[in-house]
């Protein structure tokens, strides 16, 4: 299993389209440019909703106008970040993916997936209940700060993707890191 | 005036000093600086995206604002005081660097800005009076903004 995800990504590092983003002298810096400046519009708008749904900001304004006005943003944001972030991933393939804080992030972002979905299919059905308290309930509180909490982790963990503390050409390193990130042994 | 001997000074503090000497200390004074960026992003764009016409368009400008402000005021804060240490580190670079001095002077603009103008067009009643000022706000402000996360990304490229 482990192996055979390592070859895909040792046949992206193959394709030419990857190797030109890789020695690109601009689009690769745009690309992660465009990667960065979208967190203002997507962990900015996240962080908001976050917020409201502790009651931290704008107790005024219901909680599903923020819904209806504010996740589009965070939605199309989020377009952005898939996207950019797949082609920084294209561009590196084999380090970004043996890289541990590259693993860290997706797991992250399983969770924050989760955390997201449950809130959809469990609290926010009835938000018709709470919608303009100004502090909503325990488990709307919830959901929002594991979720600001699991995003600036994201951010974190995204940013020290591009630090080669732990990368498998720079041995020895602890076996946890070679498990964590199933680095090939080269004798 | 000369600005070089200050820079260097900047450049030699402990602080500056300790951040050169450490493998970690950039990345996660960074790293909050990010975390501060997006939340700078998003007190600005739920102010400046109302004034736009969109988002959270129910409510007054002036709400918004009032309720954003110690959200923006903190991010700043935030931005600032990771990126002192971050320029201390490597002041001499950003003397010398285009992007640094893009970053600064919309910085400043964009604070100027927004706590002299934008907090008074926002008091306005802007639907039925000056259908347009909103936009051209809100539009001199993110560019402005921009300008502040344009040089922040490319001091690094530099």
């Amino acid at each position: 299993m482990g192996t055979s995800f390592l070859a895909f990504f040792e046949q992206l590092a193959e394709s030419s389209w990857s190797i030109e983003l890789h020695e690109s002298q601009y689009a690769y810096s745009i690309i992660e440019s465009v990667h960065v400046w979208t967190l203002c519009v997507f962990f900015g708008t996240v962080a908001m909703v976050d917020l409201r749904l502790l009651g931290w900001i704008m107790p005024g304004v219901p909680v599903s106008e923020f819904a209806r006005r504010v996740l589009p943003w965070t939605i199309a944001g989020f377009v952005v970040m898939v996207i950019t972030g797949t082609l920084l991933v294209y561009a590196i393939p084999v380090r970004t993916y043996q890289s541990i804080f590259f693993r860290g992030k997706m797991l992250l972002l399983v969770l924050a997936g989760l955390n997201m979905w449950l809130f959809h299919a469990r609290v926010y059905p009835k938000v018709a209940a709470w919608d303009v308290d100004h502090v909503p309930p325990r488990a709307a509180r919830i959901a929002g700060a594991i979720s600001l909490t699991l995003w600036c982790c994201i951010v974190f963990s995204g940013r020290m993707i591009a630090y080669n503390w732990f990368d498998c050409d720079r041995q020895p390193q602890p076996a946890i890191v070679n498990f964590l990130a199933s680095c090939v042994p080269t004798e | 005036m000369d600005p070089l001997p200050f820079f260097q000074w900047c450049y030699n503090t402990p602080v500056g000093e300790a951040i050169r000497n450490s493998n970690w200390l950039f990345a996660i004074i960074e790293a909050f600086h990010l975390v501060g960026l997006g939340l700078t992003g998003g007190a600005v764009l739920i102010v400046n995206l109302r004034l736009l016409g969109v988002g959270l368009r129910k409510q007054p400008p002036a709400q918004l604002w009032a309720a954003t402000q110690p959200w923006l005021i903190g991010s700043v804060i935030l931005m600032i005081a990771s990126g002192t240490p971050l320029f201390l580190s490597e002041a001499i670079k950003c003397l010398y660097s285009f992007a640094f001095w893009v970053k600064m002077t919309s910085l400043f603009l964009v604070l100027l800005f927004t706590f002299t103008f934008l907090r008074r067009v926002v008091q306005m009643d802007l639907a039925s009076d000056r259908p347009q000022l909103g936009r051209v706000t809100a539009i001199i402000s993110l560019v402005l903004w921009f300008g502040v996360a344009w040089g922040g990304r490319w001091i690094g490229f530099s």
